[in-house]
């Protein structure tokens, strides 16, 4: 261990930059970063697309099956029909019938509107 | 035997006697420093998982360390400032750090090594959900806007000619809100300044909730703030297994830099998301992440010895990380306005302050300003979009100046 070297002494990393340098630096990094960004972006914009289209394909052919065949779908398969003053469906995302049930009361609770005049669309879980 | 010598050698090997020896009152006033951190920490709750971590390495460094005759100290400056000096013979010498330090030397390897803030970042990745940005990439827009205080506090700090440009670096990056990228930038740049940046960049994470509201509040309108935004799509699980496979992919390759930190947060995601790993998720989001805090919080509050961290500069640094996480918050407003008028009024502007990163504080302080204008608005989901963006963004930022000054 060398005594004579304390933390204090050393040297700062680097070397000092003239106001202008420095902001060059600033300009271009702040640059690099929204290149990056759209460049992503643009990337995610692609593949996005590409799965909607993908989804919407899958959900055509889907609808189409369903068409074709509804002389086999038995009578107890019949869509039940809501109760008066049902919300209709609802998507959950990871998340228990009864958790759902209460974030709605709650939610309603908090608008200080009656569950039935809300629609829920989906509740997912945010970790 | 002479007793009286006894007692006076016991005396003088003690602690007590340090703060009367030169330089001792610097050691009070940092344990007094510590233990505000500690009243921080754990009574006001200020990011108590790495503050009090931190505060304790504090507490634990100026008790033990007097300086370069402190054997028994758990952390010698001394052995790092000859780590880093080409001329010495302990230079990139671990060796000397394992047979000659004490407990926090050898922990403080995994920082100086840049071990610990990539593992961070793993678990972060982990139990980081991408879906709101990959279902609106534009919010992609908002994380790189609110990197403005990242480049304008790195001025500020070159242009005081107080500083260099590498800690003008790393002073900068307190501004991106993300405390691993912080310790990694501050690391590699300039790890004389650790300890300060390090205690800027968590405290003003944990005063997020105090530090954006007024700047969010004056930045926008009453009308603004009241936007309900519509839901977005909902992403396919496909979807969500390729965007960390892209994501690495490209950022890593603009700026290889980046590879340690976006690596690991990307791999901890697709372990998440893959759904055939999910004991690593688990791991790296529960076990190893608390095992990687504890080593972290303890050995950063390590490097904030009396002799280094008593100085105009801490004070400057305290200062100019403000100035960043404020004018960062403004650069995500700003674009979020410019959103709103670009889109017809069908984006709130309060999601932009969200692109700070710190995720989740900041998107939940867009939730709860947004529900203040408007009881009905649930801006939660979309603000998380910028939020995750932000944490790539500020990736990106601290790769940039890595490439730079590094």
């Amino acid at each position: 261990m060398n005594p004579t070297l304390l933390a204090t002494q050393v040297a700062d990393s680097g070397t000092k930059m003239s106001a202008g340098d420095a902001a060059i630096v600033a300009l271009v990094g702040y640059g690099v970063v929204f290149l990056g960004i759209v460049m992503l972006m643009v990337i995610l914009y692609i593949s996005g697309s590409f799965f909607k289209k993908r989804d919407a394909k899958l959900a055509a052919s889907k609808t189409a099956e369903t068409k074709s065949t509804p002389a086999v779908a038995p009578a107890a398969a019949k869509e039940i029909p809501a109760a008066p003053g049902s919300a209709g469906n609802i998507k959950l995302n990871g998340i228990a019938d009864r958790d759902a049930a209460l974030i709605m009361a709650i939610t309603a609770e908090k608008l200080q509107t009656p569950l039935n005049e809300l629609r829920f669309i989906s509740i997912k879980e945010v970790e | 035997m002479d007793i009286l010598q006894t007692l006076k050698d016991l005396w003088l090997d003690s602690g007590f006697s340090s703060f009367f020896a030169d330089g001792g009152w610097k050691n009070l006033i940092m344990i007094g420093i510590a233990c505000v951190l500690l009243y921080l920490g754990i009574k006001k709750q200020f990011e108590p998982l790495l503050l009090v971590g931190i505060a304790f390495g504090c507490l634990l460094v100026n008790l033990s360390y007097f300086g370069p005759e402190s054997t028994d100290a758990l952390y010698h400056p001394e052995l790092w400032t000859n780590f880093l000096n080409p001329d010495h013979a302990d230079y990139h010498s671990y060796g000397k750090i394992l047979t000659s330090g004490g407990l926090l030397d050898i922990l403080y390897i995994g920082v100086k090594a840049g071990i610990y803030p990539s593992l961070i970042f793993m678990g972060v990745g982990a139990m980081t959900d991408f879906g709101p940005l990959i279902s609106n990439p534009k919010s992609l827009l908002l994380g790189a806007a609110a990197q403005m205080g990242v480049f304008l506090a790195f001025f500020g700090a070159a242009a005081s000619g107080v500083f260099t440009g590498n800690q003008a670096a790393a002073i900068g990056i307190i501004g991106g809100a993300d405390g691993p990228t912080a310790i990694f930038l501050t690391t590699k740049l300039a790890p004389e300044l650790l300890g300060p940046i390090a205690i800027a960049a968590y405290s003003y994470m944990a005063l997020i909730p105090m530090i954006q509201p007024p700047l969010m509040r004056l930045l926008t309108t009453e009308k603004e703030r009241q936007v309900k935004m519509e839901q977005n799509r909902v992403v396919s699980k496909t979807e969500k297994i390729i965007f960390p496979i892209i994501v690495a992919m490209f950022v890593i390759l603009l700026l290889p830099s980046t590879a340690p930190l976006v690596g690991a947060l990307m791999l901890g995601n697709l372990w998440r998301e893959c759904g055939v790993t999910e004991r690593l998720s688990d791991t790296v989001q529960n076990a190893l992440m608390n095992i990687v805090t504890v080593f972290l919080g303890i050995s950063v509050g390590a490097t904030t010895a009396a002799d280094s961290f008593l100085n105009f500069k801490t004070i400057l640094i305290i200062v100019l990380g403000l100035t960043a996480f404020a004018f960062s918050t403004v650069g995500g407003l700003l674009v979020g306005k410019l959103m709103y008028i670009l889109t017809g009024g069908k984006v709130n502007p309060l999601i932009g302050s969200a692109g700070v990163s710190a995720v989740p504080m900041a998107a939940r302080v867009s939730q709860t300003e947004g529900q203040k204008a408007n009881p009905s608005n649930f801006l939660l989901m979309h603000a998380m979009g910028p939020n995750v963006a932000g944490v790539i963004g500020s990736a990106i930022a601290a790769g940039f100046l890595l490439a730079v000054f590094g």
